[in-house]
Order: C-alpha cells, then sequence, then structure tokens
C-alpha cells in the first residue's frame, strides 16, 4: 500500500500534529515504506487462526472496587498551562 | 399512536434506534482507584491515569465488570467470555488521554432484548444490538468565562456501560416507553441510579424516516439527551424536519445534531464531522477481558426478580390489572412497598390506595416513596379498618390525608375523632326514620315511582350521621324501608 499527500494531511489532522506540504511529500514517503515492511507479514499463512491481541498468556490484571487515589486537585492541575478555581482553563470550545 | 407522519406527499414511518450510556454504580472508576461520587469539588476525584498523564497503566476494576454481567443478563443478552478493549482515538478538552478506552468489535454483551409497553396494554420486544464497557470523560463547562471553557476531570474514568438498541423502535413514544424500561431493569438490579439529570444516564438517538415497509433511510444521530421528555421533542421536531428535506426532493445529510432545548430544534455539530474517523485498536495496555463461566453463573444467582417477572407475578397472583401492575412494578421501591402492604390482606384494594391515595398526595407533595409519612405497615392498619368495616372509604381517605399531614396512626385518628363507622342497626334504622319523616314528599315520590331519588335518600342519611354510618348497611335498611 502506498501513502498519499491527501492521506497523510488526514491523518496529521485527525492526530492534531501540523505538517506543512513538503513535510507531507517526505512522510508519505516514509510512512509508504513502513507499511511496505510490515506488509511482509502477508505472506504468512493465517488461514484459521484466530485475530491475536495479545503474545502473553496471561488474564487481565483486575483490582478490587475500592477508592485508593485521588483527593489532590493541586497536583492534577500543576502541568495545566492554565487553571482557575480548580478547573482547568482551555481555549472556549462550544457546538 | 403517532408513529407516521403524514406529508404532503404520503405517509412516513419512524425508524428509531437508542445508545444508552448508563453509568456503572461502583465506588471507583473503571480503571482507576478514584472515586466516582457525584458533585464533589472540581478535579478532587482525579488520578494520574484519569488525567492521561504519560507512562500509567490502567487497571480493570472487577466490579465493574460484573454489574455489566449482571446488566447483560437482565437485559437476556449473551455474556462473552472473551471481549476486547479498544482505544477510540478523537480529540476534545474533556478527554485527556486522546483516546477513549471502549470495546469495539468483540463487545462484553451481545445480543440481547427488552419488552415495552404501550399505554394500550399492548406489548413489543425490542432488540439490544450490544452491551459494552467504556469510560466516561470529563466535563467542559462553557457559562464560566466569555472566551474560555472549564474542565473538570472527576467524571474522567467512571465506569459507563453504552447499552445499542436495534432500529426497531416506531415512534417517539416506543423510544420513551424503551428508556423508562431500561432505567426500571438498570434500577432493580442496581447496575446505574438511572439518574438523568445527574447525566449518569444520557441517551443518542438515531433516527430516519421512510415510506412504510421500504428500505431505512439515511439517519442523523442526536447526541446527549438527558430526560425522556427531550428526547420525545428531539425526535418528533427532526423527524419533520426529515420528512421537509425528502419531500422537496433532497437527501439527508448523514450527521451528528443536538438538540437545543431552548429552541426546541436539533442543530448541526459541525465540529464532530470530521471526528467520525476514530482509528479504533486493541488497546496494548490492557489484556483481552476472560471471564469463567462460574462467575457469570454466580452473577446470574444473584439476580432479583425483574420488572417483567414481577409484572406478569402480580397479574398472575394478585388479580392486578396490566395497567395497575406496570405502575406498581415501574420502581422497585414501589414495588417493595406494595407487596408490604398488599400481603395478607386484599391485593386489589392496596393497589387503589397505593396508586390513587398514596401517589396522588406523594406526587402533590414532591415527594418519593422513600420519604413517605405513612409506611407499608400503617397503610396496612387503614386498609384494615376498612375491610373490618370500622370506617367507611371514604372516612379512610380522610383519616389517610391526616395520618399523611401528622404521620399519627390510623386506628389513633379514628379514636380521636369519633369516626368509627356506625354498624348497630338500631341506631342506622333510628337516623333513616328521620330522614324519611322530614322528607315525606320525597318518599311519595319515589313510591310512586321515581327510583332515581334512592340516592338522594343514602345521601340525605349519610349526611345526618356525620358520614359515619357503614353505606351497605344504609342502603339495605334504606331500600326495606322505603319498599316497605
Amino acid at each position: 500500500m502506498s501513502f498519499d499527500k491527501t492521506t497523510v494531511a488526514r491523518i496529521s489532522r485527525l492526530a492534531r500534529i501540523a505538517t506543512t506540504p513538503a513535510e507531507q511529500e517526505r512522510l508519505a514517503g516514509e510512512l509508504g515504506g513502513i507499511l511496505a515492511w510490515v506488509e511482509q507479514l502477508d505472506e504468512v499463512d493465517v488461514a484459521g487462526v484466530a485475530p491475536m491481541t495479545s503474545v502473553v498468556e496471561m488474564n487481565l490484571k483486575a483490582r478490587e472496587d475500592v477508592v485508593s487515589d485521588g483527593g489532590d486537585a493541586e497536583a492534577i492541575l500543576k502541568n495545566a498551562p492554565s487553571s482557575a478555581h480548580g478547573f482547568f482553563v482551555v481555549p472556549k470550545v462550544v457546538e | 399512536m403517532a408513529s407516521t407522519i403524514e406529508g404532503a406527499t404520503g405517509t412516513w414511518e419512524y425508524v428509531i434506534g437508542l445508545e444508552v450510556h448508563a453509568q456503572i454504580v461502583s465506588k471507583s472508576k473503571l480503571f482507576s482507584g478514584a472515586s466516582t461520587e457525584f458533585g464533589s469539588e472540581p478535579n478532587s476525584q482525579v488520578s494520574t491515569i484519569d488525567a492521561g498523564m504519560p507512562g500509567m497503566l490502567p487497571v480493570i476494576n472487577m466490579t465493574c465488570i460484573e454489574q455489566a454481567v449482571k446488566t447483560g443478563l437482565a437485559i437476556e443478552g449473551t455474556v462473552n467470555r472473551y471481549s476486547v478493549f479498544d482505544r477510540k482515538n478523537y480529540f476534545y478538552p474533556d478527554l485527556p488521554q486522546g483516546y477513549q478506552i471502549s470495546q469495539f468489535k468483540q463487545p462484553i454483551v451481545s445480543e440481547g432484548r427488552l419488552v415495552i409497553e404501550m399505554e394500550d396494554g399492548s406489548e413489543k420486544v425490542i432488540g439490544i444490538e450490544r452491551l459494552h464497557v467504556e469510560q466516561d470523560a470529563g466535563k467542559s463547562l462553557h457559562d464560566q468565562d466569555p472566551g474560555h471553557s472549564y474542565v473538570d476531570l472527576n467524571r474522567s474514568g467512571v465506569g459507563l456501560m453504552e447499552i445499542v438498541s436495534k432500529p426497531d423502535l416506531r415512534s417517539p413514544e416506543e423510544a420513551a416507553a424503551y428508556v423508562r424500561k431500561l432505567r426500571s431493569i438498570l434500577r432493580y438490579v442496581g447496575t446505574c441510579d438511572g439518574n438523568m439529570q445527574e447525566g449518569s444516564m444520557r441517551v443518542d438517538a438515531n433516527v430516519s424516516m421512510r415510506r412504510p415497509g421500504e428500505a431505512y433511510g439515511t439517519r442523523c444521530e442526536i447526541k446527549n439527551l438527558n430526560s425522556v421528555r427531550f428526547m420525545s421533542r428531539a425526535l418528533e421536531y427532526e423527524a419533520l424536519r426529515q420528512v421537509d428535506i425528502l419531500e422537496a426532493g433532497g437527501t439527508v445529510a448523514q450527521e451528528t445534531r443536538l438538540f437545543d432545548v431552548g429552541r426546541g430544534e436539533t442543530r448541526s455539530m459541525r465540529s464532530k464531522e470530521e471526528a467520525h474517523d476514530y482509528r479504533y485498536f486493541p488497546d496494548p495496555d490492557l489484556l483481552p477481558l476472560r471471564l469463567e463461566q462460574e462467575l457469570i453463573n454466580a452473577v446470574a444467582a444473584s439476580m432479583p426478580e425483574l420488572p417483567d417477572a414481577k409484572r406478569h407475578r402480580f397479574m398472575a397472583e394478585f388479580g392486578l390489572s396490566p395497567y395497575d401492575a406496570s405502575v406498581l412494578v415501574a420502581e422497585k421501591e414501589n414495588a417493595d412497598f406494595y407487596e408490604a402492604v398488599a400481603e395478607g390482606r386484599d391485593k386489589k384494594l392496596a393497589a387503589n390506595w397505593m396508586i390513587s391515595e398514596l401517589f396522588g398526595l406523594l406526587n402533590k407533595a414532591g415527594k418519593e416513596i422513600g420519604e413517605s409519612p405513612v409506611s407499608a405497615d400503617a397503610l396496612g392498619e387503614l386498609l384494615d379498618l376498612i375491610s373490618d368495616d370500622t370506617i367507611s372509604g371514604r372516612t379512610a381517605k380522610e383519616v389517610f390525608a391526616e395520618m399523611f399531614e401528622t404521620g399519627k396512626a390510623a386506628g389513633q385518628i379514628v379514636e380521636e375523632k369519633g369516626l368509627r363507622q356506625v354498624t348497630d342497626t338500631g341506631a342506622i334504622e333510628a337516623v333513616i326514620d328521620e330522614v324519611m319523616a322530614r322528607e315525606t314528599q320525597k318518599v311519595a315520590e319515589y313510591r310512586s315511582g321515581k327510583d332515581k331519588l334512592f340516592g338522594f335518600f343514602v345521601g340525605q342519611v349519610m349526611k345526618a350521621s356525620g358520614g359515619k354510618a357503614n353505606p351497605k348497611m344504609v342502603n339495605e335498611v334504606l331500600k326495606k324501608k322505603l319498599d316497605g
């Protein structure tokens, strides 16, 4: 599968990563190369093998339903570029 | 029932499917140990996982999973012993991770069903496509500051069940009945509190219009409806909008819309248009979820009697009408109260008193059954006084109003006010003689064939006895005296 500039522009927008047309050109080539490399996996015959989401033979670790975290709004807001009255403050987003 | 709309060019039919987001009742969040309590100080219930800090790993809360299994069994779904958590990627300020952990291809529950009852007593089975578990997002406040939005992450990461119906609903009334029934079931099994005002249950409605019997049209999705009434209004508005477009020869654009409560109309949410490419993929932080059959069996064994079963039992064993049974079982607290009142007493009498008297006064006072000033035992005592002829049904209503007002026991009120019914034949005869002596003219009319006057005499006798004469005995004795 090859990548074109339009696809790169779309996914960079979806990922909120700004790209210039020149970068899109370069990235189309690079991403195309990565995909071509991964596509080698198509050579393996996986007929009758269930899709795999994990390679470890382990069950999902679970926890008990107890409150053991939170309670420190100050720490949570510490890295916020802007905050007020305990809230994160962001540019207006209205529908 | 308005399941169709008459347009200028003919009849159109609704096709509605609902996605209900139900917050799971649990102490801590789906993947973190922060509290789920509603209404706390902003950002006071946020772990570094909920805030999307780099390097944090989610760990599943098993209680949330058991709650989802319980709900799945309650909607008669298939609980899948193998399910997978995926990342649903999109950007929004109240989603700090940049993705929501959800389930896409392999949900925890598939293929359920739910029976709705319409006002005319008819029933309809509505298919449920799936139930999956996911994280809730934070909350944005837009009215605090003219140029900024405020974000509170307390809700971020709270466990949600998304319950997706099949497009089986054919009118806003059916959609409303579905939401009410689902809410009732969730509250019975205790997996969601169903509080729509606080947002613990929210509905997205998919609606399209078609000519009856033809293929589905293009649908629109109306997001975030937080009351049954608003949902019905949004569906009605959206149906007319789509019919107008279709009849003018246009095509409906598939899009996400928002219901503006103030204006009573839906409008396009442009911001969502590009966001539809969610690029789902299995979350590499989480292994697949495997459930032991023993766990599913244990959850099934802990299941309470569900509203449908209770309703049928009330009809079959107690002889209640479908309407009365539906009203009584809708909320588990009401059904429990009713059963306590009805135990060892006349079932229909108990149902009538609950529905017309108790619910009437509770409504007027704006109270829930849990806050009722009259307990089930106290109401039972009042019904006993009616059944053993201590007081008449009419007097009982006065007594009940006072019980509701003062919290006093029925027997005490009856004694204090001397409301004990007169069942002594001699005393009743005396009152009747007195009335007949006064109304000689009417007695003559009655005896010459004006039967209708009988009611008048009953009224006069009851009045003369201060409402305390036993009405049944008054009827009997009066008939004998007038006819004799």
